[in-house]
C-alpha cells in the first residue's frame, strides 16, 4: 500500500502531511510555491492571514522541541488559527493513558488539525488512520522516519539559492541512521530531480541499505563535499559523541567537522545548511556557520512560511471535501 | 466408542502411508487400518470421502496467556480454537505470569485444561526462575509434573555461564532445552530485520547476527554439555546451515519453524502494518526462499504454528509500541497446504513437519496412525475455502497478517485419543 492512499484525498491533494517518500513532484513544488507566497506575511506590520480562522491546531508534541513546535505556532497563529500546544511527554502517557485514547479525547475537543512529533516511527500514520474525517495530521519528526516540514523548507532554502534542482550535487554530511530529516530530505531531493545526492558519515552513522534509497555513499568527507553545491550537515546528539558509535565529538570534528578549508573542495558557490540546533566545533566550525556560505539563519526564517503553507493547503482540501 | 473413518486420503508420514483406505477406532486407539481388526462389531462411521485423514498436529510451543493475560486469550479459548485447526496436543510456552517455573502453575494450567472439549496441553517449564537468567528453576521438579522440556522462552540468557550451566543441568535430568536464540545486545534495540526497509521505515533493526551468534553460543554449549537442544522459530537462512552442521557433527538438535516466516518477508511490513510484528523478525525474501527449502529437506525438522494470540490493543499502537506476534492457529492448515500447492514440499513432507517431528523432539508417543497408536487424528477438506474473519477465526486472538484473505483447507473433525472433539456439521 502506498502512503498516499493516507496523505492524499482521491483528486491527489494533500490531507496528511506525513511523508514525503511516493509524493508526485509537481506538490511538492505546489508546496514550494504556496510557501513563497506566504513569506511575505512575516514583513506586514499584521502579520496575519485568515485562512485558517475558526480552526483549531492542537500541536501534540510527545517529544520535546523547542524551534519546531515554535515555528508550527507561529504559522499557525499568522494563519489566524486557535493553536494549543500540547507536551504530552509529562502528561497523559506517563500516566498509562494509549496514544488512542490521548487522541479520543483531544478529538472530542473539536480539533480540526494535529500537528504531531512523536519518538516512534509512523505514530503519525497511526494518528492519520485513527482521526475522523476532516481533522489533518502534520508530521513534525517521527522517530527516525520522517520529518517532511523540515525538508520541505531545506528545498524551499535550496531553491531560493539554485533554482535549477536537476543540475545539482548535494552532500548529507553526518548522523544519517538516527536522523528523520535525512531521509525526509533524500526523498524531497530525488522527487525534485536531483541527480547525484551523497551521504556523508562514518559506517556507524550510515543505516544499513542506505543505497537503496537511490544515494552514493561516502565515508570521506572531503571527497564527498568534492564539487557539492549544497552541504547539509546533521546535528549530532550529544549522547552519541562518547559511546559504542564514536569515541568523542573531538574526533568526530577532525574527520567530520566542516571547517572553512574543507569547504574549499566544494563548489565555490556552494550553500551550507543545517536543520539545527547546531553543535560548533562538533560537526561545524563558527566560521563556516557564521561564514557568507552558511544559510542557516534564512532555514529556521522560511520554516514558518512553508509550515504554513502545508497547513493552509491541508486545511483547504478537507474544507472542499466537506 | 467405536469409530470407523471410511474412504479418506489416510497420509501418515510415521509409516510411509499415503493411500485412499479406511480407520478403524477402537476406544483411545488406532484399532486397525483398511480392514476392520477381528470382532470390532458395529461402530459410527465418519465418511471422509474426499478427504485427507492425517495424525492429529502438534505444536511445539504456544503462547496460552493463561495465567496471567486473559484478556489475551485463555487456556479453554485456544485448546478449542487448536481443535478446530486441526491441533490435537499443544505445548505450552513458560512465559506465563506466573511463570510455569513451579509444578504449582503446571497442576493450574492442566486443571483449567480438564474438561475443555479440544487438544491435549503440555507445559514447557521455565529453564531459569522467573525467566530472569539467573537462577536455575526446578527443573526436577518440573519434570515429575509432567513438563516436556524447558526454556528461557523469548528472553534470551544474556549471562553465558547461567547459560552453561542450565544446560549442563538440563542435561543431567535428560530435559531437552527449547532455545529461542539471539544475541541480547544485538537484538536489544531493534524492532524489525535490519535493511533497507528498516532503514525507510525508521525503524531500529535486528541484525541477522543477532540470531546467528545467539547461535553460535548456544551451539558450542550445548555441545559441551552434551544437552539435547531444540531451537526455535529460525528466521535466518544462514541458521538452517549452522544447525544442519551441528546435527551433522553429532549434536542431539533439531529445530522448527514459524509458518509465517515462510511466507512473508521484511517487505511486508509495508506501511507500518502491526500485524507483521514478530520476534525473530520477518528477514529478507531470500532468507524465507532458504527456510522453506530448510524444511522441505528436512533440515528443519519441525513446522511451528508459533501462536501468539494478542488484544486488539496490543496491535492498535506505533509500529514500535506494538507488543510482537501472530495468532498462528487458524491459518496453520492453510498455509501448510499452500506450501504444498505452490511445489515447496509434498502432502506427506508437510504433515510430517506439523506431526511425528514435533512429536519426537517433544519425546511423546504420538503423531502416527499405526494399528496400536493413539487415536489423535485430524481430518481435513483440502479444498473449501473460508475468509479469514473475527468470526471465523476461533482463537480469542485475532491478530493475523492474512486477516481478509480467503485461504484454502479446513479442518472436518479433529480426534483427540478417539473422541470427537471437533465437528464441522455437513
Amino acid at each position: 500500500m502506498s502512503n498516499n492512499t493516507i496523505q492524499l484525498d482521491d483528486q491527489g491533494r494533500l490531507k496528511h502531511f506525513l511523508t514525503i517518500e511516493h509524493l508526485p513532484r509537481a506538490l511538492l513544488v505546489e508546496i514550494l510555491d504556496t510557501a513563497e507566497r506566504f513569506t511575505v506575511v512575516g514583513d506586514r506590520i499584521v502579520k496575519k492571514v485568515p485562512l485558517l480562522r475558526g480552526k483549531t491546531v492542537v500541536n501534540l508534541f510527545f517529544e520535546p522541541s523547542t524551534r519546531t513546535r515554535t515555528t508550527f505556532d507561529l504559522a499557525a497563529k499568522r494563519l489566524s488559527a486557535d493553536v494549543m500546544n500540547l507536551n504530552i511527554e509529562a502528561s497523559a502517557t506517563r500516566k498509562g493513558e494509549s496514544l488512542a485514547d490521548t487522541l479520543r479525547t483531544l478529538e472530542a475537543m473539536q480539533t480540526d488539525m494535529f500537528v504531531v512529533r512523536h519518538q516512534n516511527s509512523g505514530a503519525p500514520e497511526f494518528i492519520a488512520k485513527q482521526v475522523a474525517p476532516g481533522v489533518s495530521v502534520i508530521n513534525a519528526g517521527d522517530g527516525r522516519h520522517a520529518h517532511p516540514t523540515q525538508a520541505m523548507l531545506d528545498m524551499f532554502t535550496i531553491r531560493r539559492h539554485k533554482p535549477d534542482f536537476e543540475n545539482l550535487i548535494v552532500a548529507i554530511v553526518g548522523d544519517i541512521a538516527h536522523s528523520r530529516v535525512a531521509r525526509s530530505e533524500i526523498h524531497a531531493l530525488a522527487t525534485l530531480g536531483v541527480p547525484e545526492i551523497r551521504v556523508v558519515g562514518p559506517k556507524t552513522l550510515l543505516p544499513s541499505g542506505i543505497e537503496q534509497l537511490g544515494v552514493s555513499v561516502f565515508h570521506d568527507l572531503e571527497s564527498g563535499i568534492e564539487r557539492a553545491d549544497v552541504i547539509i550537515m546533521l546535528r549530532l546528539q550529544q549522547e552519541r559523541m562518547q559511546s559504542p558509535l564514536l569515541p568523542s565529538g573531538h574526533e568526530y570534528f577532525r574527520t567530520y567537522g566542516l571547517t572553512a578549508p574543507r569547504l574549499r573542495r566544494a563548489a565555490p558557490d556552494a550553500i551550507v545548511m543545517h536543520p539545527g540546533p547546531i553543535n560548533r566545533g562538533i560537526e561545524i566550525d563558527s566560521s563556516v556557520a557564521d561564514g557568507q556560505h552558511s544559510v542557516i539563519l534564512q532555514q529556521v526564517t522560511h520554516g514558518i512560511a512553508v509550515r504554513m503553507a502545508v497547513m493552509s493547503m491541508a486545511v483547504g482540501t478537507q474544507a472542499t471535501n466537506q | 466408542m467405536k469409530l470407523k473413518v471410511s474412504q479418506g486420503r489416510v497420509v501418515d508420514p510415521a509409516n510411509d502411508l499415503e493411500e485412499i483406505t479406511d480407520v478403524f477406532i477402537d476406544g483411545d486407539t488406532v484399532a486397525g487400518l483398511g480392514h476392520a481388526p477381528p470382532g470390532f462389531g458395529s461402530a459410527r462411521e465418519i465418511d471422509a470421502e474426499g478427504l485427507v485423514v492425517c495424525p492429529g498436529f502438534v505444536e511445539i510451543g504456544a503462547q496460552l496467556r493463561e495465567p496471567g493475560d486473559e484478556h489475551k486469550a485463555t487456556i479453554a479459548s485456544e485448546l478449542r480454537a487448536a481443535a478446530a485447526s486441526g491441533f490435537t496436543t499443544v505445548c505450552c510456552m513458560p512465559d506465563t505470569s506466573p511463570v510455569i517455573d513451579t509444578p504449582a502453575v503446571v497442576e493450574l494450567i492442566n486443571q483449567r485444561a480438564k474438561g475443555v472439549r479440544g487438544a491435549r496441553v503440555h507445559c514447557i517449564g521455565a529453564l531459569t526462575k522467573a525467566l530472569e537468567g539467573q537462577i536455575l528453576a526446578e527443573m526436577h521438579a518440573l519434570k515429575e509434573i509432567g513438563c516436556v522440556g524447558v526454556t528461557n522462552a523469548h528472553r534470551s540468557i544474556r549471562d553465558t555461564n547461567v547459560l552453561r550451566h542450565a544446560l549442563a543441568y538440563a542435561s543431567t535430568l535428560n530435559l531437552t532445552v527449547f532455545l529461542n536464540s539471539e544475541d541480547s545486545w544485538l537484538g536489544s534495540e531493534g524492532i524489525v530485520h535490519e535493511g533497507s526497509v528498516s532503514t525507510r521505515l525508521g525503524l531500529p533493526g535486528i541484525p541477522a547476527a543477532a540470531e546467528l551468534i545467539g547461535l553460535g553460543r548456544d551451539l558450542l554449549l550445548v555441545e559441551e554439555t552434551d544437552a539435547r537442544a531444540h531451537f526455535r522459530t529460525l528466521s535466518c537462512g544462514r541458521s538452517v546451515k549452522y544447525l544442519n552442521d551441528a546435527r551433522r557433527a553429532g549434536l542431539k538438535v533439531s529445530s522448527d519453524v514459524g509458518i509465517a516466516h515462510l511466507f512473508l518477508c521484511d517487505e511486508d511490513i509495508g506501511r507500518y502494518n502491526t500485524q507483521c510484528h514478530v520476534r525473530p523478525p520477518f528477514r529478507t525474501r531470500r532468507d524465507r526462499n532458504r527456510l522453506r527449502k530448510g524444511l522441505a529437506n528436512t533440515h528443519i525438522q519441525a513446522l511451528s504454528a508459533h501462536h501468539q494470540p494478542q488484544d486488539q490493543d496490543a496491535k492498535a499502537a506505533p509500529f514500535s509500541a506494538t507488543e510482537p506476534g501472530i495468532s498462528g492457529l487458524d491459518t496453520f492448515l492453510p498455509l501448510l497446504l499452500m506450501l504444498v500447492n505452490e511445489g515447496t514440499m509434498d502432502l506427506k513432507r508437510a504433515i510430517a513437519a506439523a506431526t511425528i517431528e514435533p512429536a519426537q523432539i517433544l519425546g511423546l508417543d504420538i503423531g502416527a496412525l499405526g494399528v496400536g497408536d493413539v487415536a489423535d487424528i485430524c481430518i481435513f477438506d483440502p479444498n473449501k475455502t473460508w475468509p479469514v474473519t473475527a468470526t471465523a477465526m476461533l482463537s480469542q486472538g485475532k491478530n493475523t497478517p492474512f486477516f481478509g484473505r480467503t485461504l484454502r483447507g479446513k479442518v472436518s473433525v479433529t480426534l483427540v485419543g478417539g473422541r470427537i472433539v471437533h465437528e464441522i456439521k455437513a
